[in-house]
C-alpha cells in the first residue's frame, strides 16, 4: 500500500466516524463536533495530495488547508452562537426536540 | 507507511471514535482535542510544519475551548435513552459511505506515491499568500470579521430584546 | 581558554559526548543531552525563584520572608518539596478521576514543550524550527485545555469558576500577545527564534542599536507583550483565576500534595518560558547589552535578562492590587487590542522608511496618538485624585 493510499484510507475512516456521529447523536454540540471531524478528514486529504502529488512546490494544498482552518474556526464560532441562541429559545440542545419553527 | 505515521493515525482515529461515542459531552470535547492533536502530528509527519502547528493553535486553542464553553453554558448532557433506530441508521449510512470511499481510493489509479522529499518552507507559504493568494486571504479576513460580529450578535440577541 | 570556548562550552561538551557514544544510539543521545539540561535547570530556577520571590515580597511588606531553613532560608524550596511529597494526595469523590489526574501532568508537559524553541545561548536551542513562534503559541494553547481539565475534573464550583476565569482571560490576552509578536515577525522576516535573535545582533558604538525594544513600535510592543504575558501566566494583578478572597484557589482548589506542587511548577515554568520569549523577541536574546561586555558567555546574558524580567514580575506583584473581572476584559479588548494593532501598523511604516530620526518620530506618532485618545476615551471624564484614608492618617 502506498503512503498516499494510507492517508486517503485514514481520511475516509475519519470522515465516516464524523458522519456516523453527526447522524446518530442527538446533541447539537456533538453534531458540530462530527462536522469538525469531517472537515479535518478533508484537510488531511489536501495535505496528502500536496505531499504526494506531482507539484509539491506549488503549495496549493497547504494554502487551501490554512484557509480551511480559518473558515472552520469561523464556522465553529457561528455554529456555537446559533446553538446558544437555540438553547435560550428551546431550553434544550437535543436536536430531536427542537422541531418547532414558530417562536 | 512508517511507524510514527501509524501511531499518529491510531491516535487520531481513536480520539475521533471516542469523541463520537462517549456519554459526557466534556469528555467528547477532550477526545476531539486528542484527535485533532493526532491529526496535527500527521501533518507534521507529512512535512507540513506550519499547518500542523496552526492546527493545534486554532483547533485546540480556540475551537475546543469554544465547544467546552458552549457545553458548560448550555449544561446539556444527552438524555439517557438514545433512540436506537436513529443510531443504527446513522452508523449504517456512514458504513456505506466508508465502503464507497474505500472502493474509490483502492480502485482509483491516481494513488501513485512519489514521496517528494520536500518540506513546505514557511517563507514560501508567506510569499504565496501575499502574492498569488492575496484575494482569498483578504476574503478570509473579511469572513472572520463577519463571523466575529455575527457570532456576538446571535449570542447576544436575547439580551437586547429583554432590555 | 578563549572567551569563545567558554561561550560554547556546553555545545562542545555535548558534541564530545555524542561522539563518544555508539553510532546506533547517537541521535537518541543527542536529543537526551539537549532536553535533560532544560529539565534540570528550569525546575531549579523555579526553586530559587520561589525563595527570592517570597523574600522580595516580604521586604516589600515590611517583613523578613523565609530565613530559617538553610543559609538565608535558601533551602526553603527543599523543605517545601519534601512537604508536598509526603502529604496525602486527596482526590474528591465526585471528581472525574482520569481528567483530574491528567490535568497537572499536561500543564507541566506543555510548559516544558515551550522551552524547545527558546535559544538560551549561542547555538543553544533544542529545536531550531522554521515556525518556532507558532510552536510556542500552540503549546501555550494546550495549557489552556489543561487548566480547563483541572477545573472541570475537580467537580467543585470554585474550581470551575476559576477555570472559566482563567480560560477566558488567557484567550483574551492571547490575542494581544500574538499580535505584538507579529510586529517583530514582520520586521525580522522570520518565525524562527534563532533568526530573530540574529537580526538583532550588532552594535552602534557600544549600544545594541538593533534590539527591537529600542524602536518605537518595539518599545510599545514590549510593554504590551509583558502585560499580556503577566495575564497569560496568571500573575498578579491578573491573578483572578486564583483570587483567594473570592474563589479559594481557583482551578487547583481540589489538588493536594505533589499535584499541587506540579501546578505551582507549571505556572512558574510558563512564566519563565514567556519571559524567555520576550527576551528573545525584544531584548536581543543572548546578546550582550553593551559591546565591550561580549566576553561574558551568551547563556549568562540570557539568564540575566530572564531574571531581570522575573524581578519585574515580582515587583509588580508586590505593588499592584488585583483587577476586577470586567476591568480585566475591558482592558484586554478595548485597550490592548487596538494598541497592538497600531503597533503592527507602526512596524509596517518602519519597514518601508529610510532609517534616521524622521523614521523614529513618524513611527512613534500613531502609537502615542492612539494611547492618548484611548486613555481619554476609556477614562470617560473621570478624574483621578490622590486617595485619602480617613482613619489611617
Amino acid at each position: 500500500m502506498s503512503p498516499l493510499t494510507g492517508c486517503l484510507l485514514i481520511s475516509a475512516l475519519l470522515f465516516s466516524v464524523g458522519l456516523g456521529g453527526a447522524l446518530s447523536r442527538r446533541s447539537a454540540i456533538l453534531v458540530l463536533i462530527g462536522i469538525e471531524l469531517m472537515l479535518n478528514a478533508a484537510n488531511l486529504n489536501f495535505i496528502a495530495f500536496w505531499r504526494y502529488g506531482p507539484h509539491p512546490e506549488a503549495l496549493t494544498g497547504v494554502i487551501f488547508v490554512i484557509f480551511s482552518i480559518a473558515i472552520a474556526a469561523a464556522e465553529a464560532a457561528v455554529g456555537l452562537g446559533l446553538i446558544m441562541a437555540v438553547y435560550r429559545h428551546a431550553k434544550t440542545t437535543d436536536l430531536t426536540r427542537v422541531d418547532s419553527m414558530k417562536g | 507507511m512508517t511507524v510514527p505515521f501509524l501511531i499518529l493515525a491510531a491516535i487520531t482515529i481513536a480520539g475521533a471514535v471516542a469523541a463520537m461515542t462517549l456519554r459526557k459531552l466534556v469528555h467528547c470535547a477532550l477526545a476531539l482535542a486528542v484527535s485533532l492533536v493526532g491529526l496535527a502530528g500527521l501533518y507534521l509527519d507529512l512535512g507540513a510544519q506550519f499547518v500542523g502547528l496552526a492546527q493545534v493553535l486554532v483547533y485546540v486553542g480556540a475551537v475546543v475551548i469554544l465547544i467546552v464553553f458552549a457545553i458548560l453554558l448550555t449544561r446539556g448532557d444527552e438524555p439517557a435513552s438514545p433512540r436506537v433506530g436513529r443510531a443504527v441508521s446513522g452508523v449504517m449510512i456512514s458504513a456505506c459511505v466508508f465502503g464507497v470511499l474505500v472502493w474509490a481510493v483502492v480502485s482509483g489509479g491516481a494513488a501513485q506515491g512519489t514521496a517528494a522529499p520536500s518540506l513546505a518552507p514557511i517563507s514560501d507559504i508567506g510569499h504565496a499568500m501575499m502574492s498569488r493568494y492575496i484575494l482569498p486571504l483578504e476574503v478570509v479576513g473579511l469572513l472572520l470579521t463577519a463571523a466575529l460580529i455575527g457570532a456576538v450578535v446571535i449570542a447576544m440577541e436575547e439580551k437586547r430584546r429583554t432590555k | 581558554m578563549t572567551t569563545q570556548a567558554v561561550d560554547q562550552i556546553f555545545v562542545t561538551i555535548k558534541h564530545w559526548l555524542v561522539l563518544q557514544s555508539p553510532a546506533v544510539i547517537q541521535p537518541a543521545v543527542s536529543v537526551l543531552l539537549s532536553v535533560l539540561p532544560l529539565l534540570i535547570i528550569f525546575p531549579s530556577l523555579f526553586a530559587v525563584t520561589t525563595v527570592l520571590e517570597r523574600k522580595g515580597l516580604g521586604r516589600m511588606q515590611n517583613r523578613y520572608g523565609p530565613n530559617r531553613v538553610g543559609p538565608y532560608g535558601f533551602l526553603q524550596p527543599l523543605a517545601d518539596g519534601i512537604k508536598a511529597l509526603i502529604k496525602e494526595d486527596i482526590v474528591p469523590v465526585g471528581a472525574d478521576k482520569l481528567v483530574h489526574f491528567l490535568a497537572p501532568l499536561l500543564l507541566v508537559m506543555t510548559a516544558f514543550l515551550e522551552y524547545a524553541v527558546i535559544p538560551v545561548g549561542r547555538n543553544m536551542v533544542v529545536a531550531d524550527m522554521d515556525s518556532a513562534l507558532v510552536f510556542f503559541f500552540a503549546a501555550g494553547a494546550a495549557m489552556e485545555v489543561s487548566i480547563f481539565m483541572a477545573g472541570w475534573g475537580s467537580r467543585n464550583k470554585y474550581s470551575m469558576l476559576g477555570a472559566m476565569r482563567a480560560v477566558a482571560q488567557m484567550i483574551s490576552y492571547e490575542a494581544p500577545l500574538i499580535l505584538s509578536s507579529i510586529a517583530v515577525v514582520m520586521i525580522a522576516g522570520s518565525l524562527s527564534t534563532t533568526t530573530i535573535v540574529e537580526r538583532q545582533a550588532g552594535y552602534w558604538g557600544v549600544w545594541p542599536y538593533h534590539w527591537y525594544v529600542f524602536t518605537p513600535w518595539g518599545m510599545a510592543g514590549f510593554v504590551l507583550f509583558m502585560i499580556a504575558a503577566t495575564a497569560e501566566s496568571n500573575r498578579s494583578p491578573f491573578d483572578l483565576p486564583e483570587g483567594e478572597s473570592e474563589i479559594i484557589a481557583g482551578y487547583f482548589t481540589e489538588y493536594s500534595g505533589f499535584k499541587f506542587a506540579l501546578f505551582f511548577l507549571g505556572e512558574y515554568l510558563g512564566m519563565f518560558a514567556i519571559s524567555g520569549l520576550a527576551v528573545t523577541l525584544f531584548l536581543g536574546g543572548w546578546a550582550a547589552p553593551l559591546s565591550f561586555l561580549t566576553f561574558i558567555p551568551s547563556w549568562i546574558w540570557f539568564f540575566a535578562k530572564l531574571m531581570t524580567l522575573i524581578a519585574g514580575f515580582i515587583w509588580i506583584r508586590g505593588t499592584l492590587p488585583r483587577l476586577r473581572m470586567d476591568q480585566l476584559m475591558n482592558f484586554a479588548w478595548k485597550f490592548m487590542l487596538p494598541m497592538t494593532l497600531v503597533v503592527i501598523f507602526s512596524a509596517g511604516i518602519w519597514r518601508f522608511m529610510p532609517s534616521g530620526i524622521v523614521r523614529w518620530v513618524v513611527c512613534a506618532i500613531p502609537i502615542v496618538l492612539l494611547y492618548w485618545l484611548l486613555g481619554r476615551a476609556l477614562m470617560g471624564g473621570r478624574k483621578l485624585e490622590k486617595r485619602t484614608y480617613r482613619f489611617a492618617e
